[in-house]
């Protein structure tokens, strides 16, 4: 850490003189900032129980927020930068890191996009293996999100069922791809490895009994007299808002507009399937907290037809040229469906075997702009269920 | 005399040089059991900074339970910690967070880099934000290694971290 | 999906072969049989209902837009930074797109021009809710870049599109690009000691490389 003292914090006349600079040098985003007799500064983050990556900067008067400054960028990466100098294949590891637990669906636009780029089309089992791995990894998403949503409200039972319940799938993906969370399963031209010996009828028994699991939580968490009280008319977002924010995913749903991409936009074979898009109108922290969770059921059921409709054989990859590249120069942007909403990705290609520019346009970072409509006139005891309610990633966010 | 000095405002102060008085007495023939006391009560802070934080959600979780080891158990306060378990990339922006926290925890205190990134940087070793490896802020005891690391070997590490006081010295307040 | 793609209207770049391939439209996604695709010298007619969207804006600004491309569910229009206000102003009235999905910045150096695209969605049209329209607008890049104080400006596009809010904070420490008339042009992702030029610039290496 440095121990130098920047110039330009002296300047400042609203910080807080520090005494001792050598000692107890701040980084400027830390020092103190006086605004108000009557209202507060309140730093929540990074390191909190339960806060996660990012820090708020919630100002409040009594019991009630004024205003809060979401500060992201605590995992910034660099993600985007990287991509430049790695070329199509290598490229997709260190992509996927974003959202580990949702690691195939964070892939499947860069996949996309560089098969459109490539020109390349899939074969036909690899599409249902895609849809099947995605759906498992968006439970899989979902159920920690679940679970850390349990931990936030203080209530340790809805940690404890879903980290367990989510192995169940953990398990399945692990058959599958050989990884636990990071999979890198997906590749241009298909996926990496065709699935294992009677992989189906495994998958069916999990899934199953992993419907029958998440129903029960109804009982414990959903219809909880203490969560309802917590969560219901809190942070609500309204439809116009919803649009105008251009918020996605369960937000979106949660507040009445029936946008999911999977059904809009269909991807792969997500046209053959029966997709139910859940929508709900309250837009309130409890719609947008059951919306997931009814989402996991329909995740489940396409996985059902999709074990069903999937040909039983047949090769799962296209064999690619070493080091492949577009032709010429070509943009591409493509979007999927995540755990969390809409995710994109936007692709330049100057026909060189690296991308020119990669963007990845994801669903947290455009949640977040949610954030601070959404806890002005909140009280701060509800800070917690509204910002996880966003479905929020901030590893995702901060790319 | 000592009556004049022990004041009210004073009294903590006395209190506390009394203990360091008693920890250097004891500190050498129940060092065995200072240790003991220590290696069962390592618990973490709540500080996640990368991705590694889902495999170590993971590890609390009914199938892996790293409580039934007596050790990191999700607690609320720094003040009462004694573990830090940095979970994966430590940006710089991250960086003197990470630190002040470190610097607000009692001693003694142990470390433990998980995942790739804290070691080395990993995957981001190129990255222009991220620092390569955590060892020039933070004194790390034990390394973990994986991107991300199963539950199992962060269970492991902790194990090792759990040997190594055993044979560490009895470490006094600093 | 598949590799949908239509001849590009106009030259707009140079590099920009017109891709290869046409295809019915209604079900891309189920034909495996061409594994990698031939090319074929056929022209290509451009799909009916995105040509309609870049026609209307055409009609309204004539010469001051460029149709980049108009593919399969994209339509992209090239905009000059001085007309880039006007026409995204029409896009939200006259279009009824009403959200940004995406901002991204590409710096071309050998142009010497910051390009920032904007990827519009509509929630509130359901005959929209396929289509992406990709406005892209080029701002004066600078040899050595004072983010806040050079000539890289470009005029905001929150008091039209709010949603840009986030996403325009981060083109300006990535970048460079200042949003004249943005309200709260302060760093978001970079930590606060970055002195460095802004990270996604091609001039600016990482390290290694």
């Amino acid at each position: 850490m440095t121990t130098e003292l920047p110039t330009d914090i002296k300047s400042t006349s609203s910080e807080i003189q520090i005494d001792k600079p050598s000692s107890k040098w701040l980084p400027p985003g830390l020092a103190l900032q006086k605004v108000d007799e009557k209202i507060m500064t309140l730093n929540v983050g990074p390191q909190h129980p339960g806060s996660g990556h990012m820090r708020l900067i919630v100002q409040i008067d009594g019991d009630y927020i004024v205003a809060c400054d979401p500060d992201p960028g605590y995992v910034h990466r660099g993600e985007e930068k990287m991509a430049e100098y790695r070329n199509y294949i290598t490229n997709i590891p260190h992509l996927e890191r974003p959202v580990i637990h949702d690691s195939c669906n964070i892939l499947y636009p860069y996949v996309l996009g560089v098969e459109e780029l490539l020109g390349i089309e899939v074969p036909e089992r690899a599409k249902y293996v895609r849809v099947i791995a995605a759906e498992l990894n968006r439970c899989i998403y979902i159920m920690y999100w679940l679970a850390i949503y349990g931990i936030f409200l203080g209530h340790s039972t809805m940690f404890m069922w879903p980290t367990g319940d989510r192995e169940l799938l953990i398990d399945l993906m692990e058959k599958m791809t050989g990884a636990r969370v990071t999979h890198s399963h997906f590749i241009p031209g298909g996926v990496r490895n065709d699935l294992p010996a009677n992989f189906e009828e495994v998958c069916l028994r999990q899934v199953n009994y992993f419907e029958k699991r998440i129903k029960e939580y109804a009982a414990v968490f959903y219809d909880n007299p203490i969560l309802i009280a917590r969560t219901q008319d809190t942070g609500v977002l309204s439809r116009q808002d919803a649009i105008r924010l251009g918020v996605t995913g369960s937000v979106l749903r949660a507040s009445g507009i029936d946008y999911d991409v999977r059904k809009k936009e269909p991807y792969d074979v997500y046209d053959e399937l029966d997709i139910q898009s859940i929508v709900m109108t309250e837009g309130d922290a409890y719609a947008r907290s059951k919306i997931p969770w009814l989402d996991m059921m329909d995740s489940c059921n396409i996985i059902r037809q999709a074990l069903q409709k999937m040909p039983k054989s047949g090769s799962v990859r296209v064999k690619l040229k070493p080091n492949p590249k577009g032709k010429g120069f070509d943009t591409v942007y493509k979007r999927v469906e995540s755990g969390r909403g809409s995710l994109g990705c936007y692709i330049v290609s100057d026909g060189k075997p690296e991308p020119y520019r990669l963007k990845l346009s994801v669903p947290s970072f455009r949640n977040l702009i949610a954030l601070p409509y959404l806890l002005k006139g909140e009280k701060l005891g509800n800070m917690p269920s509204v910002y996880w309610s966003l479905n929020y990633w901030p590893v995702e966010a901060d790319r | 005399m000592l009556k004049d000095l022990l004041t009210p405002e004073t009294a903590n102060v006395f209190v506390g040089k009394l203990g360091d008085m008693l920890e250097k007495a004891i500190g050498k023939p129940l060092g065995y059991a200072i240790n003991w006391g220590r290696i069962w009560s390592l618990w973490p802070v709540h500080i996640e900074t990368a991705c590694c934080s889902v495999e170590f959600g993971a590890a609390s979780s009914p199938r892996y339970d790293v409580e039934r080891f007596g050790i990191i158990e999700a607690f609320g306060s720094l003040r009462q910690c004694d573990l830090i378990v940095v979970q994966g990339t430590i940006t710089r922006k991250m960086a003197p967070r990470l630190r002040l926290v470190y610097d607000q925890m009692p001693e003694p205190k142990y470390v433990i880099a998980m995942g790739a990134c804290a070691i080395t940087g990993g995957l981001y070793f190129d990255s222009y934000n991220v620092l390569p490896g955590i060892d020039g802020i933070l004194p790390v005891d034990v390394y973990v290694p994986g991107c991300p690391p199963r539950p199992e070997t962060l269970i492991q590490g902790c194990l090792l971290l759990q040997e190594k006081i055993k044979r560490m010295k009895a470490r006094t307040i600093v | 999906m598949s590799s949908d793609s239509a001849k590009p209207t106009t030259d707009s770049k140079p590099e920009e072969k017109p891709t290869t391939d046409s295809k019915p439209e209604e079900k891309p996604t189920t034909d495996s049989k061409p594994v990698v695709k031939k090319p074929e010298e056929k022209k290509v007619e451009l799909p009916a209902f995105e040509k309609s969207i870049s026609d209307k804006i055409v009609e309204k600004f004539g010469d001051k837009v460029e149709v980049a491309f108009v593919k399969k569910d994209r339509v992209g229009i090239n905009v000059s930074r001085e007309n880039v206000h006007d026409v995204a102003e029409f896009i939200r009235d006259g279009l009824n797109y009403d959200h940004v999905e995406s901002v991204s910045g590409v710096d071309y150096p050998q142009d010497n021009e910051i390009a920032v695209v904007y990827h519009i969605g509509s929630y509130s049209d359901p005959s929209l809710a396929r289509q992406l329209l990709v406005l892209s607008t080029r701002a004066q890049r600078e040899e050595n870049p004072i983010p806040g104080s050079d000539a890289t400006r470009l005029p905001t596009l929150r008091d039209i599109f709010y949603s840009v809010e986030f996403h325009e904070r981060e083109i300006f420490e990535m970048f460079g690009v200042y949003f004249e008339g943005h309200p709260d042009n302060r760093r978001l992702l970079l930590p606060e000691d970055w002195a460095d030029i802004p990270p996604l610039r091609k001039d600016f290496a990482i390290k290694g490389r």
